[in-house]
């Protein structure tokens, strides 16, 4: 029978890694999920974030390390002994089957009583609001209606573990936004564990519990939303958490902090990672980098286009470094304005 | 929600997981239960089509007697035997050709049809009855109390009945009844696999129909007919019912099958049935790689003057 | 489509509708001689025979042995398509979903006896089953005929399995599905639709699959198109009009069987092209 049991404390990975041919897809990746965590792994397209999950699931075959649940090592089981669920980035709903059908998959699977099923299918249908579709084919419905019977599905087997695969990319903006709300909704009332895969930092900001940034088929950094947007601990991650400022220059200690000079100017900053003298990155969010007239850095606008709530601009500095920033007024291409940030947002990495 | 300190990250059974199991290794190469599905498919084609050519082979160089040579000795002294080819190549060759060049055409045009199916549709009945009905059917058809000669008769196009049948004029026409549509099909999947807006382009561009079809439509067939032509010549080149039903078995369309045909299940000399077959094949072999190596000659052409 | 065509272009489309429309003319025109000449008591130096009768399909029926004709040509066709099946398509799933080493040399292996005619593989492979004692006998006129039909389902089924999304099977798998309810709930259902299409195309070629059986039937394990060829080989003793009687009924059989499948598939795929 499968491990679908709620009563694990924790999966681990241990350092599992998984090779196409010469290609490290993941490598040396460890990672602890608890029992009603809510995990993300967030990163650009292609980097492991997806083989990380299909080697969960038991999709794909580890070549290197090793899973476990609590002490049960689970690596050598096929995704059908696992007893997890998933939905799917294109939901990957049985075309030929009713919502009904599908979504009792997994109970028939285990061999329930009929009647259990059927209650726990009305349940779960319930749940995602779609008691009325029960009898549709998946192909008649809308992508947003796929998306419940994918996560009634997943839901109604009370797995320990639930694996999501981008599972909002393909619907429009205002059904992602419901959605996620939704599937926030629905782990809050499970208490399962869940992994998320997604490449939108908002989705992983607003949904997680604790966020995994991979990059290159390694993990970056792991840690909550909040210290993942305010303090990054590689410019790799800054550069993916919105820090489209990314300046390289020397840093030396000032009182207080330390200093950096970007665009000729000198600003105060926040070191890093141990990053008080020599070669450096400075990262600066847009929305932190604003004009004020007794701001450092000199700039000329080159472009500025209207957001609703500020202007999003780019300025050119003499010694030709582009600059991203916010502005509340509105100042056109041409002007001549002074930008500055407050030093606890800056933030200076040792350059590598 | 759950904000507990994690669990130490640090894995005690690392030494474990070092040491993947085979099975492991192996999944994650592509070798796992899935794949084994594919065996009894490989194991079957070898067992009794790469095994039997083998087989072939070696039997055609073990003749009852004489050395390892003495069948294709034999074969290629004895003009009853190595006429065959000869005999094959020229009703093979100009039947391919005629084929193929009224496919092409034929084609290019169905390919404008709104209604193609119900063409498509009737091409494939001569294809499916085969080449024996065929035979038959011309035998009746165009025999000397047939509809053609009752039609040259009646017209006074002719005196006296003509011959069309057991010779090679036969077995010519049966070719073509079943080769043309199966020519024609091919070609039509090729032709309908070119984008239209090529040939639009090329039209807004100003060319007209002729240079559409030298310029555009046939460097990008190009690959696709020499497939076509490597087809249809060796089923011609096989050519076996229709040569013994409605053409001169013993004459003009003693064909190479006929030769191999009569070898095995005549004098029972199974060595040299097989030497004939396996000339067979290196005939066929050496036509379709001549043709392949065409296409790589005349495919490179129209790419680089395509720029001019 | 071109409104705007010029003579020349208009005499070549013209040129190009006559050809056909005398191609399909011949056609019919042949098929029509047999069914008349199958029904007709005599025919000599007129249009249509002198009269008309059902009694050349009576003597077939009688003389030919039609009726054991007909069941092992149903035997073999049966045992072809089933076996075809239950070979090519577990074959065709592992060559669409799995990358494994040696996998374009198997798909080589698979193209070679589609490629190659029957004839010239038929002989050495009628001397093997000679070497067996299988040939003559059924058995060995359905292993004759699998070699074509194993790889033409494994060519015609990997693009359709290729076309259904991995992930239904992955889902099916991590809700707990086994191999045997995959294959029973999800993949036999998905897949029904190529497997009938392929089934089928199996069905009518080996129908009209001579070369193969020719080589390798004895008297007792003949098909339909074999008996037919041996009827028109022996012409002179028979009345023809029998022979062509015996053409219909190999005619009908195939032909319907053939309309049954281009229900379900495109005619192009008869020739062995997979495309849309």
């Amino acid at each position: 029978m499968a491990l679908a049991s709620r009563d694990f404390r924790a999966l681990r990975l241990d350092a599992i890694g998984r090779a196409f041919g010469a290609v490290q897809a993941l490598r040396e990746v460890t990672l602890t999920v608890e029992r009603g965590e809510f995990v993300a792994l967030l990163g650009p397209s292609g980097c492991g974030k997806s083989t990380a999950l299909n080697c969960i699931a038991g999709l794909l075959a580890l070549t290197e390390g090793s899973i476990w649940l609590d002490d049960r090592r689970i690596d050598p089981l096929g995704p059908e002994d696992r007893g997890f669920a998933m939905v799917f980035q294109n939901y990957a709903l049985f075309p030929h089957m009713n919502v009904r059908r599908n979504v009792g998959f997994g109970l028939v699977s285990q061999r329930r009583p009929k009647a259990e099923i059927a209650r726990r299918v009305e349940e779960a249908l319930a749940l995602v609001r779609l008691g009325p579709q029960a009898d549709n084919l998946p192909g008649q419905l809308s992508g947003g209606q796929q998306q419940r019977v994918a996560i009634a599905r997943a839901i109604v087997v009370e797995p320990p573990l639930v694996l999501m695969d981008e599972p909002l990319s393909n619907l429009d903006a205002k059904l992602r936004l419901e959605m996620r709300a939704e599937i926030r909704r629905i782990h809050n009332l499970l208490g399962c564990a869940t992994i998320y895969v997604t490449h939108d930092q908002d989705e992983a900001l607003s949904l997680a519990d604790r966020i995994v940034v991979m990059r290159d088929g390694a993990v970056r950094q792991v840690g909550p939303p909040e210290e993942l947007y305010a303090r990054p601990a590689h410019p790799d991650v800054a550069d993916f958490m919105g820090y489209r400022n990314l300046v390289r220059t020397l840093v030396h200690p000032a009182p207080g902090g330390v200093a950096v000079t970007v665009a000729g100017a000198e600003l105060l900053g926040t070191p890093v990672a141990a990053a008080t003298n020599g070669a450096a990155i400075v990262a600066i969010r847009p929305e932190d980098l604003t004009p004020s007239a007794d701001a450092p850095i000199v700039a000329v606008v080159a472009s500025a286009e209207y957001r609703g709530r500020d202007f999003a601009g780019v300025a050119r500095a003499a010694d030709g470094t582009e600059l991203y920033f916010r502005a509340e007024t509105r100042v056109r291409p041409g002007e001549a304005i002074r930008l500055g940030a407050p030093a606890a947002r800056v933030l200076v990495y040792a350059a590598t | 929600m759950n904000s507990a300190a994690p669990l130490p990250e640090t894995a005690a059974p690392r030494a474990v997981a070092r040491a993947a199991p085979l099975r492991t290794r192996l999944r994650a190469r592509g070798l796992d239960g899935v794949t084994l599905l594919a065996l009894p498919a490989v194991l079957f084609v070898l067992a009794l089509f790469v095994y039997p050519f083998l087989y072939g082979l070696y039997l055609s160089f073990a003749p009852a007697k004489g050395g390892a040579l003495a069948n294709y000795a034999r074969f290629f002294s004895q003009p009853f035997l190595y006429d065959t080819i000869a005999t094959t190549l020229l009703l093979a060759v100009p039947v391919t050709i005629v084929n193929v060049a009224a496919a092409v055409p034929v084609a290019l045009r169905v390919r404008l049809m709104r209604h193609q199916r119900l063409l498509t549709t009737v091409l494939v009945i001569p294809i499916t009855l085969g080449t024996v009905l065929v035979a038959e059917g011309l035998l009746t058809y165009l025999g000397p109390r047939g509809w053609v000669n009752r039609l040259l008769l009646d017209f006074g196009l002719s005196d006296r009945p003509i011959r069309l049948l057991h010779n090679y004029w036969g077995v010519f026409l049966s070719l073509v009844i079943s080769g043309f549509p199966f020519t024609f099909l091919l070609v039509l999947s090729y032709v309908t696999g070119i984008d239209p807006s090529l040939e639009n382009a090329a039209a807004i561009l100003g060319a007209r129909a002729r240079a559409r079809f030298a310029r555009i439509l046939l460097p990008l067939l190009v690959p696709g007919l020499a497939i076509t032509l490597a087809l249809s010549f060796v089923q011609a080149f096989s050519v076996f019912p229709s040569a013994v039903l409605v053409g001169a078995p013993a004459g003009a369309t003693r064909v190479i099958a006929i030769a191999a045909y009569q070898a095995a299940f005549e004098q029972y000399d199974y060595s040299m049935a097989s030497a004939i077959a396996m000339l067979m094949a290196a005939v066929q072999l050496l036509i379709v790689v001549a043709l392949l190596m065409l296409r790589g000659l005349v495919y490179r052409g129209p790419a680089a003057t395509g720029k001019g | 489509m071109w409104r705007n065509a010029g003579f020349g272009e208009r005499a070549w489309a013209f040129s190009v509708w006559l050809f056909t429309g005398f191609f399909l003319l011949n056609l019919f025109a042949l098929i029509a001689a047999v069914v008349v000449d199958s029904f007709g008591t005599h025919w000599f130096a007129t249009w249509l025979p002198a009269g008309f009768t059902t009694r050349w399909y009576a003597m077939v029926w009688n003389e030919f042995g039609l009726a054991p004709l007909l069941i092992v040509t149903a035997e073999v066709v049966a045992a072809v398509t089933v076996l075809a099946g239950l070979i090519g398509v577990p074959a065709a799933y592992a060559m669409a979903r799995r990358e494994f080493p040696g996998k374009r040399a198997a798909l080589l292996l698979f193209l070679l006896p589609l490629l190659v005619p029957p004839f010239t593989y038929g002989i050495p492979l009628a001397t093997v089953l000679y070497r067996a004692h299988l040939a003559g006998t059924i058995g060995g006129v359905i292993l004759a005929n699998l070699v074509p039909t194993v790889p033409f389902v494994i060519l015609i089924m990997m693009p359709f399995i290729d076309q259904i999304d991995p992930r239904i099977e992955a889902a099916a798998r991590v809700f707990g599905a086994r191999t045997p309810r995959l294959f029973a709930r999800i993949l036999i259902p998905l897949f029904a639709p190529g497997i009938l299409s392929a089934l089928l195309l199996v069905l009518v070629r080996t129908i009209g699959m001579f070369e193969l059986t020719f080589l390798t039937a004895g008297p007792s394990s003949q098909t339909l198109v074999v008996a037919l060829y041996y009827a028109v080989f022996a012409a002179g003793v028979r009345p023809a009009q029998s022979i062509d009687a015996m053409a219909v009924v190999y005619m009908g059989t195939t032909l319907v069987w053939l309309l049954v499948t281009l229900r379900f598939v495109n005619p192009a795929q008869i020739v062995g092209r997979t495309g849309p």
